[in-house]
């Protein structure tokens, strides 16, 4: 397991999210645990909390897990997929108030480097004044 | 309630979700993303799918598998709010049953949607019918008020500008269209008044 925080892209569209996460590979590489998903349970647009906890077990790190949302239902889902985890890893993850690409960019970045979570929190929430 | 009972509420309220999504759709996407029909649909779908299952749990535990269907299936940020809602009353079900103890359990499930929606009354959302219809049936209003004070509450959103959710998006552009989760409440609360009289 990585010892790097990890970075779950959730968007509503599987392809914004997938576009997003080869955004961050093009910066990272494979040195971050990454994962995305997108698309409600039918596969049209939305969010599902499924997926979502799967994204977050595949991108699951000792050092905890950040999450970027693109709309509402998205950060509410996630909320909702966080809540259903054990604590043990719940504690370990959080929702950053950022915009989605930039903000997955500029997490997975001071990941790579080693930051912990709540340093990838506080940098790529400065991106939202 | 006993276990038909149930069944029969459930159903009634699924189906009637379930028979208005083209109208849910059409609010939805008035003023915001367009998929509240089908999502709402797509999740009730699933409870009547796994209704034996479901109802033949006591009645706090199938309202939160019921709720837990909704969490899983919607797609959309009505899955973890009206999930909420069931899960909750699920939750505070009282063990002796009147009208006073399921207002109360019924508050609290109130107070875990505003908690998951981060949202008040007057926001243009479902909370604006459900928080009235908690203050009527805690008043001891019959099935008939309690009917008349949601459809009130859904028709009073109309002139609101939202605040919350993807209307929000559209500010001032908002008013004039109710609100498709106060309607999909409304229908639940009339869903279920109808089975109960």
């Amino acid at each position: 397991m990585s010892d790097k925080v990890g970075i779950v892209i959730v968007s509503h569209s599987a392809k914004v999210a997938e576009g997003a996460a080869d955004m961050v590979r093009q910066m990272v590489g494979s040195d971050v645990p990454l994962a995305w998903c997108g698309g409600d349970p039918d596969g049209g647009l939305g969010t599902d909390v499924g997926k979502i906890m799967a994204a977050i077990d595949d991108a699951w790190s000792a050092a905890g897990v950040a999450i970027l949302t693109d709309l509402g239902g998205a950060e509410t889902n996630s909320e909702m997929a966080i809540e259903m985890l054990d604590d043990d890893r719940a504690n370990k993850i959080a929702i950053l108030n950022a915009p989605l690409v930039e903000g997955a960019v500029i997490a997975a970045t001071e990941a790579w480097g080693g930051s912990s979570l709540e340093e990838v929190k506080q940098t790529a929430e400065e991106l939202s004044p | 309630m006993t276990g038909p009972d149930l069944k029969a509420l459930i159903e009634a309220v699924s189906n009637v979700v379930i028979a208005h999504a083209d109208e849910l759709t059409d609010l939805d996407q008035a003023i915001g993303d367009g998929d509240h029909g089908v999502n709402m649909k797509r999740g009730f779908e699933a409870v009547v799918s796994d209704l034996d299952q479901i109802t033949a749990k006591p009645v706090g535990e199938a309202l939160k598998a019921a709720g837990m269907q909704l969490v899983m299936k919607v797609g959309g940020a009505s899955g973890p709010l009206y999930g909420t809602l069931f899960m909750g009353l699920g939750k505070a079900w009282p063990e002796t049953l009147d009208q006073t103890s399921l207002a109360t359990a019924f508050g609290e499930a109130i107070d875990a949607v505003k908690a998951r929606g981060k949202s008040e009354a007057g926001q243009k959302t479902m909370l604006d019918v459900l928080i009235p219809v908690q203050v009527a049936l805690a008043a001891g209003g019959d099935l008939d008020t309690i009917c008349d004070t949601a459809e009130t509450a859904a028709a009073a959103t109309i002139p609101m500008q939202a605040t919350k959710g993807r209307a929000s998006f559209l500010g001032e552009r908002s008013v004039g269209h109710m609100d498709p989760g106060a309607r999909s409440s409304q229908l639940i609360i009339n869903a279920v008044c109808e089975a109960l009289s």
